[in-house]
């Protein structure tokens, strides 16, 4: 990757960090942590990692990505406005009566949206039956995966994960947002899940570990993960909750709580700093 | 022989229907959870290895999974025991196959009390009551093998999420070859003026004996089979109703959520007269040969006969 289409996807996520903060603000309610420390993945899937086209939202051979972290609906949205899918000024309608952009994701009113998530520890069972149906048809379809470490604490996502090995997924890639916090606390203190790489090794995966914030490091992965064939790839991007709101960073406090009008302007005001930096 | 009427479980019809199926569909696809014997979906995993998955002992995996599938295009049949199917994976049929609409079949074998010796662990008395909530859901419960092979066909025919319910212990064969099952539609399966029984499941012919020991007491008793819960047929219950002036429901079924309850929303709202609702009277299951459990929770034909007369004396009072 040049440095010059690092720069570029990095105005992108700067981009979606500042919709996530004004249809947060706008809505009154929803989850700023955790949508703004994935905001660097989602913006190397939908913009250099997956083959899709907004114009042509149902394409049978397109790439398919699933939130599993349905709360992170505000940074999906905003990637899938950055990406053509859906009108930009839509974004301020989130979680509003009529709009189509519900609290959290659902693939029947939002075209973009793959699968419905919300309740924790589906998505990947669903992206298993993606990329398994991609094999049957022999199409050339990637899965895409974001799940979260509080959400690994639900039993289904172990279930899923040997599925995804059993039968040999190598079209399946999940991150795990490895931001430390959840509702209650910190992932430590409510349910630990420390060493996350060594579990799903343990459960017969490819695992790579890498900063979730770096572009580059991101793109890298997904290309491991294409590369290698038989089994799934999971990486476990390390992640700072509220990335690039500095009053929300690793705050368990943002995890589902909109900013104040004053606060929005601070964090609208940092975003849009950073991003002059990388004009 | 003819007097003996052939008896087959409806597991086994929906095994055989799902590889009849496979045969003009290929994008029908299997899933079980290590239970592919009991729900007989090992005939479809020997002729369409390729199109079957066994999930292991994960429900709720299997039920995502097949959300994934059938958001590609599949038509999957999500196959386990009711109690599991329903109970263990509901989350996941409501949030996947229900919340996003999706073409997912769930074949839900060893249904009620007649799964007897396994005991209340394993007697889905509450599944037709959850599923029937969930909003689009299509909720059959087919009395006999031909209805169930019917209804596996006209699942798939059907687009969005459909609940099969079938049984673990055979059942006689009610139907003859030209019967049509449509979804929503009951068919009576006996003329009568003084009560209607309506029946589903492996209560058609329970209630079809209740209708004859009826006629030899000079009441006149009709009889409808209700396969589809969900949508129910108003027009039937309705028409049944007004018809006859009271009603009863049979049901292997915990007699809240189901089918009776489904009958008297509509009476209760359209066309109120008496009900009486034969089913398992808000308890759980116990061990014991589907025979024994049946009379022991009052689901037999004398039971429907003494309530066809409750119903047929209220409506007189």
């Amino acid at each position: 990757m040049t440095q010059e289409e690092a720069k570029k996807l990095q105005r992108i996520a700067q981009n979606i960090r500042l919709s996530v903060v004004k249809s947060i603000t706008a809505a009154g309610s929803g989850h700023p942590g955790g949508s703004l420390s994935v905001a660097d993945i989602l913006t190397t899937l939908y913009f250099k990692v997956m083959r899709i086209d907004s114009k042509d939202p149902t394409w049978p051979d397109r790439d398919r990505f699933v939130m599993s972290k349905g709360h992170a609906a505000p940074a999906l949205y905003a990637t899938l406005a950055e990406a053509g899918y859906i009108p930009k000024e839509e974004l301020i309608t989130l979680r509003k009566l009529g709009s189509r952009l519900q609290g959290h994701p659902s693939m029947r009113q939002v075209p973009g949206v793959e699968m419905s998530t919300g309740s924790l520890g589906q998505g990947l069972s669903a992206a298993n039956g993606m990329a398994i149906a991609a094999k049957l048809d022999n199409r050339p379809t990637r899965v895409y995966v974001i799940i979260g470490d509080g959400e690994s604490q639900e039993g289904q996502i172990w279930e899923a994960s040997m599925t995804s090995v059993h039968r040999k997924l190598d079209n399946l890639m999940v991150f795990l947002d490895y931001n430390g916090l959840q509702i209650d606390g910190t992932i430590v203190d409510v349910k630990s899940f420390t060493n996350p790489a060594a579990r799903w090794e343990a459960f017969g995966w490819h695992v790579l570990e890498i900063d979730g914030h770096d572009i580059e490091a991101i793109y890298d992965a997904c290309e491991e993960a294409r590369a290698t064939k038989g089994r799934p790839t999971l990486v476990v991007a390390h992640t700072v909750k509220g990335k690039g709101v500095p009053f929300m960073e690793n705050i368990v406090d943002w995890h589902g709580k909109a900013p104040s009008g004053e606060q929005a302007e601070e964090a609208i005001g940092h975003i849009e700093a950073v991003l002059g930096s990388l004009m | 022989m003819a007097d003996v009427p052939q008896k087959i479980a409806t597991r086994a019809a929906y095994g055989k229907a799902l590889v009849r199926l496979g045969e003009i569909n290929r994008d029908v696809v299997v899933l079980d959870a290590d239970l592919s014997k009991s729900t007989r979906t090992d005939a479809f995993a020997k002729k369409f290895p390729e199109r079957f998955f066994d999930m292991g002992i994960a429900e709720a995996d299997m039920m995502g999974t097949a959300a994934g599938l059938a958001a590609s295009g599949k038509i999957p049949f999500a196959s386990s025991f009711a109690i599991f199917a329903s109970g263990r994976a509901y989350d996941q049929v409501r949030q996947t196959a229900g919340y996003c609409r999706l073409n997912v079949k769930i074949g839900a074998s060893h249904g009620g009390i007649t799964v007897g010796e396994d005991g209340a662990s394993h007697q889905s008395i509450e599944d037709v009551a959850l599923m029937r909530v969930i909003p689009g859901m299509t909720v059959i419960v087919p009395a006999d093998a031909i209805e169930t092979e019917q209804a596996v066909f006209a699942a798939a025919r059907h687009e969005g999420p459909v609940y099969i319910r079938t049984g673990r212990s055979a059942v006689p064969i009610v139907f003859d070859e030209g019967y049509k099952f449509e979804i929503g539609k009951a068919a009576t399966v006996c003329e009568g003026n003084d009560v209607t029984i309506i029946a589903c499941g492996v209560m058609l012919s329970a209630s079809l004996e209740a209708a004859d020991i009826l006629c030899g007491q000079g009441v006149s008793a009709r009889v409808l089979n209700m396969a589809t819960i969900k949508p129910i047929d108003v027009e039937a219950v309705v028409k049944a109703a007004e018809e006859t002036g009271a009603l009863v429901t049979a049901e292997e079924h915990s007699i809240i959520g189901g089918l009776g309850s489904a009958v008297s929303e509509v009476v209760g709202e359209m066309c109120p007269v008496p009900v009486e609702r034969i089913g398992v009277r808000d308890v759980f299951g116990q061990s014991g040969t589907p025979d024994e459990l049946m009379k022991v929770y009052s689901l037999t034909a004398d039971d429907i006969v003494r309530a066809a007369v409750r119903a047929i004396e209220r409506n007189g009072t």
